[in-house]
């Protein structure tokens, strides 16, 4: 019967439905960021709609924030105001960013959210129908509380096997986006299960769902269980919580089997997402900047293994090191775990919650030529804010560690496995800095 | 309606960062100026060169990328008639239907930089005047079509108050 995306569509469009069907579904959330919301507001404004009816209707300010020039100061007041008026929430400059805050207090189960940004695809980690759009479409569905819908068809991803020690779910999604190409998925829904996925954390799926649109996909989707219930539980809303999968005779367009076992760190390689190679391949790569942070890889559970490896390390002499975590919770928990302070020891700058310097606004903008390790999703050309700069990918591990060393490092020569199956970070003057 | 003009030719992977790069961020609420600076960091010279109904020509998946809907919005701006290009990203697809910028799905290979073009939107036909052959497209689906034609979402929803798609 229905995969994810068919049931929830189904639902929410009140009637069954099935991959390539059209459907006009009620909207749980409608979201914009500061790039894309004034554009929203000047068309609800251009149809003299003053009042938001989506349940969930919300506006972040994170791309720029705080603003670093007076035209985007500018949009922000008009986000503020607007938000005032019509009834929608505000996230604040320094609140975080927009797909972090959906995951921590907003989407849930079952829900459908839509967002004028394409990585709203993460909140599908949490089993909601969750997928980025234009500001117009974003725009009416806040306005009249529902859009339309193509009904995907369904590329099940399944995972088995446990990952090496230094590999993330960071190196999985890169390696699928290899594989299957930055248009593999388009127009599609991909759906993440198998036991791999199963025993993986919260904010680990998160970053697999974040990452879907960058093979093309409409949404991430990964089925809501016990994993989805203890994440709810304690942000606070167990309430929110449903159990929700796929039926066992769902119909797939294809299946794709991965063994995580086999899978090596991996590096995107410039200019694009689906080119990606295993470490090997980039090993000694001089880097400039290495940036930790996003809505792909700025959660707590990010920080904590940089952090392992940066503890009593230095950045190497020729390497920036930018940290910014996702959100105020992830910054709130860095501060009390101690992490920031292992980071700017280590020589890093750590700056508010937000999109820090991924989207070249401001916050590290990349000078000619130079080369940027980024845990972030994108890699096009001219991402960082300059089309002369090089944008390298992959996990927060790889990044801290080749912070230290100066050049693209492999992991797996600090992390080790620990008792109990737990990972160890290996403190051998090896990876001592040359700082 | 018939589309004339020349072949601006592009390749593959064109993003949506090509086509509005991030660091004019601050001018998304300037149209007209963003405009000046569309498909920049993929043709420095494409903004300052093309004349008005000129056809933009790529190869597989154009508007890669970010869901912002400046970049379709700025294409149309510069006087653009129609993206032509073998295939095409999701969101970018969608947000050029909403704003009223015609997209054709075709075999762009047989066109080259300069090409003087004949688009058909409504039979889907494209005339290659300089080669002198022809090239047929994919038909949008109904219900973009519908949105389209009603000329982009704003006017579909003003129009029928809800949305309308078969």
């Amino acid at each position: 019967m229905g995969t994810l995306a068919e049931k929830i569509l189904s639902v929410k469009s009140g009637k069954d439905y099935s991959a390539n069907d059209i459907v006009i579904a009620k909207v749980d959330v409608a979201a914009f960021q500061d790039g894309t919301g004034p554009l929203g507001v000047r068309q609800l404004q251009k149809m003299n709609i003053t009042k938001v009816k989506a349940p969930t209707s919300i506006f972040f300010l994170d791309h720029a924030a705080p603003s670093p020039r007076r035209e985007l100061s500018n949009d922000h007041m008009l986000l503020r105001e607007f938000s005032k008026q019509a009834g929608a929430i505000l996230s604040e400059v320094g609140d975080g960013v927009i797909h972090q805050r959906l995951v921590e207090s907003f989407a849930k189960p079952g829900d459908v959210v839509i967002g004028g940004d394409s990585h709203t695809c993460t909140s599908g980690a949490l089993g909601a129908f969750a997928t980025g759009m234009g500001s117009t479409d974003v725009a009416i569905g806040m306005a009249i509380g529902k859009t339309w819908f193509k009904v995907p068809e369904t590329i099940r991803i399944e995972v088995n096997g446990k990952f090496q020690p230094g590999v993330f779910s960071k190196d999985l999604i890169l390696y699928l986006i290899g594989m299957i190409g930055a248009d593999g998925a388009t127009y599609k829904a991909l759906e993440f299960g198998g036991s791999t996925i199963d025993k993986m954390s919260m904010e680990s799926r998160f970053v697999l769902s974040n990452m879907a649109v960058e093979a093309g996909a409409k949404v991430g989707l990964i089925a809501s269980d016990r994993v989805t219930r203890e994440y709810l539980k304690a942000r606070g809303r167990l309430k929110d919580w449903r159990p929700l999968a796929p039926d066992k005779d769902a119909n797939y367009e294809k299946v794709i089997k991965i063994n995580a076992a086999k899978i090596e760190p991996q590096v995107a390689f410039p200019h694009t997402v689906d080119n990606t190679r295993p470490i090997s391949s980039a090993k000694g790569k001089k880097v400039s900047q290495v940036f930790i942070g996003t809505c792909t890889n700025g959660r707590i559970e990010d920080l904590k293994i940089a952090a392992k490896i940066l503890s009593g390390k230095k950045r190497a002499t020729d390497t920036r090191l930018i940290v910014v975590p996702a959100s105020r919770d992830v910054y709130l928990e860095a501060m009390k775990l101690g992490l920031l302070a292992t980071f700017v020891k280590a020589g890093a700058i750590i700056m508010g919650p937000g999109c820090g310097p991924c989207v070249g606004v401001h916050q590290g903008v990349l000078g000619n030529g130079e080369v940027c390790l980024s845990t972030a999703n994108r890699n096009f050309k001219g991402r960082m804010g300059n089309p002369e700069g090089f944008v390298y990918l992959a996990s927060p591990a790889t990044a801290a560690y080749s912070a230290i060393k100066g050049r693209i490092s492999d992991p797996r020569e600090v992390i080790k496995k620990g008792k109990k199956g737990k990972i160890r970070v290996n403190k051998s003057k090896k990876g001592r800095g040359n700082r | 309606m018939i589309l004339k003009g020349k072949a601006w030719k592009f390749g593959d992977s064109i993003s949506t960062d090509l086509i509005c790069p991030g660091r004019y961020f601050h001018l998304r609420s300037n149209l007209p100026e963003l405009a000046k600076h569309v498909l920049e960091d993929a043709d420095p010279q494409f903004a300052s060169s093309m004349s008005k109904d000129d056809f933009v020509v790529a190869g597989n998946n154009f508007g890669l990328g970010s869901s912002r809907e400046h970049a379709p919005t700025i294409i149309k701006l510069a006087g653009v008639s129609a993206v032509l290009a073998k295939s095409f990203a999701r969101i970018f697809y969608r947000n050029a239907i909403n704003v009223g910028l015609p997209l054709v799905e075709c075999d762009t290979d047989k066109i080259e930089q300069g090409d003087e073009l004949e688009v058909n939107l409504s039979t889907g036909i494209i005339r290659n005047k300089t080669k002198d052959i022809e090239l047929g497209a994919e038909s949008l689906p109904k219900a973009m079509l519908n949105i389209l034609n009603d000329g982009g979402l704003v006017a579909h929803i003003q129009k029928h108050g809800d949305f309308k798609l078969d």
